[in-house]
């Protein structure tokens, strides 16, 4: 830890907020420890003498007079060896550590390091002495989990020849390597420091195309994310915005999964902590919990900590994408953080914007999912990394126009818009598919040619389209009742009905459905719109919708959702049952109508 | 630290006292605030600034003058004293004791803000607690440590419901029997009365705990009532490795309580008045609910508000649905319907439910069987609402088919005796029972073996 200097005297205190006098040369953004406990906390506004201080921990019981130290750091986080499979409440304190030392609660004054300084981890260069190396170039690596080869960066600020490099077990603050001639020679850790509200340097953005599979239907065949891009959930409460997290954390194929609670349950990140352990990702065949770095900063705990969260947050995202991985973050609510900086802001006493949120909510907001990207890394050579960010928005009554939803929809590219109407009627996941849309899908769509099929993106727009027709047309259902459709309107109707029932909805709880690959997802709406097709054929030809829905195969394709990932060749069975059963209803009208001519011409 | 007692109160406004010339006050310091006449109230400090320190007086400001009004700060938070002998006894609303009882001599004194779980220490909630309720148990299943809050109206029968909870509620297969701590904000002392009734004829009262703040106690002594239970509660749980059920009723008081100290203060409010602090306020309470690793007790925590105007988007219900696991909403339509209890089971919700339920806690079909009775009684609803415009000859003659089964849904499921406490089974053959109604190939989310086992 960086030693004090400074020493100033509290003057005020206000819930989360302190004001302190006297502090020696206190900088922005600095961290001070406050109090006799030595709180952490973070200077915020600085006016003559007086610097505000939000503190990351509970206030009770200070009061003008206490102590304040600062440190000369900005706010920082850790970086190396040890961040998966970690437990950190919003300033990188591993709530794991803080449970064996202090028991069930979280108590006050706490020092915790955000990386283990005990642990040893194996370290193999892959450069070499003599070798010319620039800042963000690969040392070596540690093989941190099954999963997840950790890349020893060159830090900020290093470059030149490698002195000395050496192979072994060590632990983050051991010096691996030296890098650099004379004065500017550097003792390299594996250990890294970064200020949280900094993002890390890359060397050029890219535009986002590959698409970030989640396995979650609505999402990857209708409104897809790309890897590197932005996405927000905002929806009522109980409509779904955080099991649409997790399905994400658990599913989506990416490397290394960033989950933030951010002033939401304490349940819900035990059940992270539960399931993600025993779940075994599709891709790695590892448990999920070997690519993930929880953090953990509930609605009970301290408001200026979650406001800290998101950007603990998203630094370690960044650092992973600096070694060429492709991260998701998932921050279930970036609301909870807006209140956050509402809270702090009134404090303060600054001029309040809309809802009272401060002036420069949007700014912040649109600061930070602009870290997310995909992007070239700062290195010597190629390197190819991405965050990918995807925020849950809370809206008051579920109200989209208010500041946080709009600030959010200003910025991101993607909008899921959950809708409590189909929450209540247990359709899940709650996506309206008429409000919600994605800016990736035509960049994305190119990418399912070569992924899956070249017809995907047709079969989707099919489907759009049969959706958009049906709201149409249950308007005229309203206002004058089902006998004033056609067969074809009906027909329509049933299309809808069976791409909403039988493809959108999907049971994140059920064993199967939890999880439907890309390729899964393409024959499951191919089966569903070539019934639709089959149908449309018999119908011109005068069948009864009647009958046609009456085919035992209507139930089965009903239940192919859960036809497992290990047959999916039962689907092409089905189409061809499909085909074959409506065909067959086909001819017998034919024969039907043949017959009732032939006593006419007779 | 020394007791340090002023004379020193310059401004009086609404609850809150501005004291002068203080020394070494804390934020969130206890005060003892003694009245002209004598009388000693309670507060605490809101915020501190150089040598004035903000109050907000629990027992209010009426008779309190700046000449004569003394203030000693008490050099600690408030506490509640806490031993075993809290049980079968009746506190204030600042939990002093109220009843004809002795003062409790306490094992302990603990601060009533409590400090936040670690997530990491918490245990999932998983056990299944069969309220002898269809409405809740075979639709929003209430879970061991889950918080679960009751949204109600004016004149509708929460209380009766949340008695109804108390006295039937056991963790199934463990036949745990549960405490009950019981907070009363702002309610009247009929409501108040009523609970006291219901658990001294149960003889519940031997294992609750209650705290009473009525309508016309303090209204700023409300702020303090939820946090003192849920110190007792906490104590009971996780010391005494009690079950608790805590019933929080009603949070809307609470929360006015809070506006109008917000409001003394000037502070600039978020939705309709309310204070921009309010979610984070209202986590402080809610989040006292669960289960920690390694402890055998628990706290089921089902607060009850009253919506105002029955908006389920006031800020009030909103942020509390936001925080807690689920919500049971009442409806004033199926109340004025005489059905009891009046529960709206569609927007109703337990988040906890698939953790609780299934093979080995209830049964393999509940979780299935729960889905389809929600799905087809919000069809049959929609066309229920149709038939309402365009007259029941316009409905398809399977609309027909879900409209009578909603109405039955009604009628057979939800509705009970106040008295009549259906096990598990019950419950789910009823359901099965109605699904009758429906054809075969409608039943999209039960699964075949289920629906041979079950319906034939
Ligand atoms: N895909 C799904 N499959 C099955 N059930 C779902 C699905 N999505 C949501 N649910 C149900 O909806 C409930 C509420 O979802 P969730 O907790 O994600 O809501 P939320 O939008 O995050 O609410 P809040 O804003 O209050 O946190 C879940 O507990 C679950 O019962
Ligand atoms: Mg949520």
């Amino acid at each position: 830890m960086a030693e004090e200097q400074g020493k100033g005297r509290i003057i005020k205190v206000s819930g989360p907020l302190v004001v302190a006098a006297g502090l020696d040369d206190p900088r922005m953004y600095d961290l001070v420890r406050v109090g006799r406990e030595r709180l952490m906390g973070e200077v915020i506004e600085l006016r003559g003498d007086e610097a505000s201080v939000q503190v990351y921990e509970e206030t009770g019981g200070l009061g003008p007079g206490d102590p304040v130290f600062t440190t000369g750091m900005p706010l920082s986080v850790e970086l190396g060896p040890g961040l998966i499979e970690s437990i950190y409440d919003g300033v990188q304190r591993p709530l794991n550590l803080l449970f064996d030392k202090a028991g069930n609660y979280i108590t006050r004054g706490m020092e915790m390091p955000g990386l283990s300084r005990d642990k040893k981890w194996e370290f193999v260069p892959i450069v070499k002495a003599g070798d010319e190396v620039v800042e963000g170039d690969i040392l070596g690596t540690v093989q941190e989990s099954p999963v997840l080869e950790h890349r020893i960066m060159v830090p900020a600020g290093v470059g030149g020849r490698v002195q000395d490099i050496k192979g072994g077990s060590y632990t983050v603050t051991d010096v691996i390597a030296t890098v650099g001639e004379g004065s500017d020679a550097a003792q390299v850790t594996m250990m890294q420091k970064w200020p949280v509200r900094r993002g890390r340097p890359f060397k050029k953005k890219l535009a986002p195309y590959a698409p970030l599979t989640t396995g979650q239907r609505v999402i990857d065949t209708f409104f897809p994310v790309a890897k590197g891009g932005t996405a927000c959930v905002p929806g009522p409460f109980g409509s779904g915005k955080t099991v649409i997290q997790h399905q994400i954390a658990k599913w989506a194929d990416a490397d290394v999964i960033l989950f933030i609670g951010c002033g939401e349950r304490g349940n819900e990140m035990t059940e992270v902590l539960i399931e993600f352990p025993e779940l075994i990702d599709p891709h790695s065949g590892e448990p999920l919990m070997k690519r993930t770095v929880l953090i953990a900063n509930t609605s009970n705990m301290p408001v200026a900590a979650r406001e800290a969260s998101v950007y603990t947050g998203i630094t370690i995202a960044e650092y992973f994408r600096d070694m060429g991985y492709q991260v998701a973050l998932q921050a279930d609510s970036t609301s909870r953080w807006a209140e956050a900086m509402r809270e702090i802001s009134g404090r303060l006493e600054e001029m309040p914007g809309e809802e009272g949120y401060p002036a420069y909510l949007g700014t912040r907001i649109a600061a930070f999912y602009e870290r997310a990207g995909l992007v070239q890394c700062k290195c010597s050579g190629e390197r190819v990394g991405s965050v990918t960010v995807v925020g849950a928005v809370s809206p008051p009554g579920g109200d989209l126009s208010e500041p946080v939803t709009q600030a959010t929809l200003r910025v991101v590219k993607v909008f899921w818009g959950l809708e409590d109407k189909l929450a209540f009627r247990r359709h899940f996941p709650a996506i309206n598919w008429l409000i919600s849309y994605s800016l990736y899908i035509n960049k994305v769509s190119e990418m399912w040619a070569e992924l899956v099929d070249p017809s995907f993106k047709e079969l989707r727009d099919l489907a759009m389209s049969l959706l958009q027709q049906e709201s149409e047309l249950e308007e005229i259902v309203r206002l004058i009742g089902v006998e004033a459709l056609s067969s074809r309107e009906r027909l329509v109707m049933e299309g809808a009905k069976s791409v909403r029932e039988d493809f959108l909805q999907q049971n994140a709880f059920d064993d199967v459905d939890t999880f439907t690959s890309l390729e899964k997802q393409f024959l499951l709406l191919r089966l569903i719109m070539t019934f639709y097709e089959e149908a449309g054929k018999a119908i011109a030809a005068d069948v009864e919708i009647g009958d046609v829905l009456a085919i035992p195969e209507c139930e089965e394709i009903a239940h192919a959702k859960f036809i497992s990932e290990e047959n999916l060749n039962e689907f092409d069975v089905l189409e061809r049952k499909v085909t074959e059963a409506i065909g067959g209803l086909i001819e017998r009208k034919a024969e039907e109508e043949a017959e009732e001519k032939v006593p006419e011409g007779a | 630290m020394p007791i340090r007692e002023y004379m020193t109160v310059r401004d009086i406004v609404g609850p809150l006292l501005l004291v002068e010339r203080v020394q070494e006050a804390k934020y969130d310091e206890l005060v003892e605030i003694e009245f002209p006449d004598g009388s000693v109230g309670l507060g605490n400090v809101l915020e501190v600034e150089g040598d004035k320190a903000l109050i907000q007086s629990f027992e209010g400001t009426r008779g309190l003058d700046v000449s004569n009004t003394r203030v000693r700060f008490r050099g600690r938070g408030m506490e509640l004293a806490v031993s075993r002998d809290i049980l079968g006894r009746v506190f204030d609303g600042l939990g002093r004791p109220m009843d004809d009882g002795p003062e409790i001599i306490p094992d302990e004194r603990i601060n009533i803000n409590g400090s936040p779980i670690n997530p990491f220490a918490r245990d999932y909630p998983t056990d299944f607690i069969q309220t002898g309720m269809s409405a809740i148990d075979g639709l929003n299943p209430l879970v061991r440590g889950q918080k679960l809050p009751i949204f109600s109206g004016a004149g509708l029968p929460h209380s009766r419901l949340a008695a109804q909870i108390a006295r039937q509620s056991t963790v199934l297969g463990a036949e745990m029997e549960f405490s009950v701590v019981f907070a009363a904000m702002g309610i009247t002392f009929e409501d108040a009365d009523f609970f006291m009734q219901e658990f001294r004829s149960t003889a519940a009262i031997e294992r609750s705990v209650l705290f009473i703040n009525l309508a016309d106690d303090p209204a700023v002594e409300r702020i303090a009532t939820p946090r003192v239970a849920l110190t007792a509660a906490e104590y009971l749980a996780f010391e005494l490795g009690m079950q608790v059920l805590v019933i929080l009723t009603d949070m809307t008081y609470y929360c006015e309580a809070l506006r109008e100290v917000s409001a003394a203060r000037k502070e600039v409010p978020g939705r309709r008045g309310y204070p921009g602090y309010l979610y984070t306020d209202l986590a402080t309470i809610y989040e006292r609910a669960g289960r920690i690793k390694g402890e055998s007790g628990s706290i089921t925590q089902i607060p009850i508000l009253s919506m105002p105007e029955d908006d389920k988007t006031h800020p009030i219900p909103d942020l509390t649905g936001y925080i807690t696991e689920g919500q049971i909403i009442l409806s004033r339509e199926l109340h004025r319907e005489g059905i009891y209890p009046p529960i709206d089971v569609l927007p109703s919700l337990s988040r906890l439910k698939e953790n609780g339920i299934g093979e080995g806690k209830t049964r393999e079909d509940h979780s299935d069987l729960s889905n389809q009775l929600f799905s087809a009684y919000a069809r049959g609803k929609e066309a229920k609402e149709l038939a309402v415009i365009l007259g029941e000859a316009a409905l398809t003659e399977e609309d027909k088919l879900y409209a009578r089964f909603s109405d039955e849904f009604e009628d057979r499921f939800v509705r009970q005796g106040e008295f009549e406490d259906r096990t598990i089974e019950e419950t789910l053959a009823l359901g099965w029972e109605l699904l009758k109604i429906l054809p075969r190939a409608e039943l999209k989310r039960v699964k075949k073996d289920q629906i041979e086992k079950y319906m034939e």
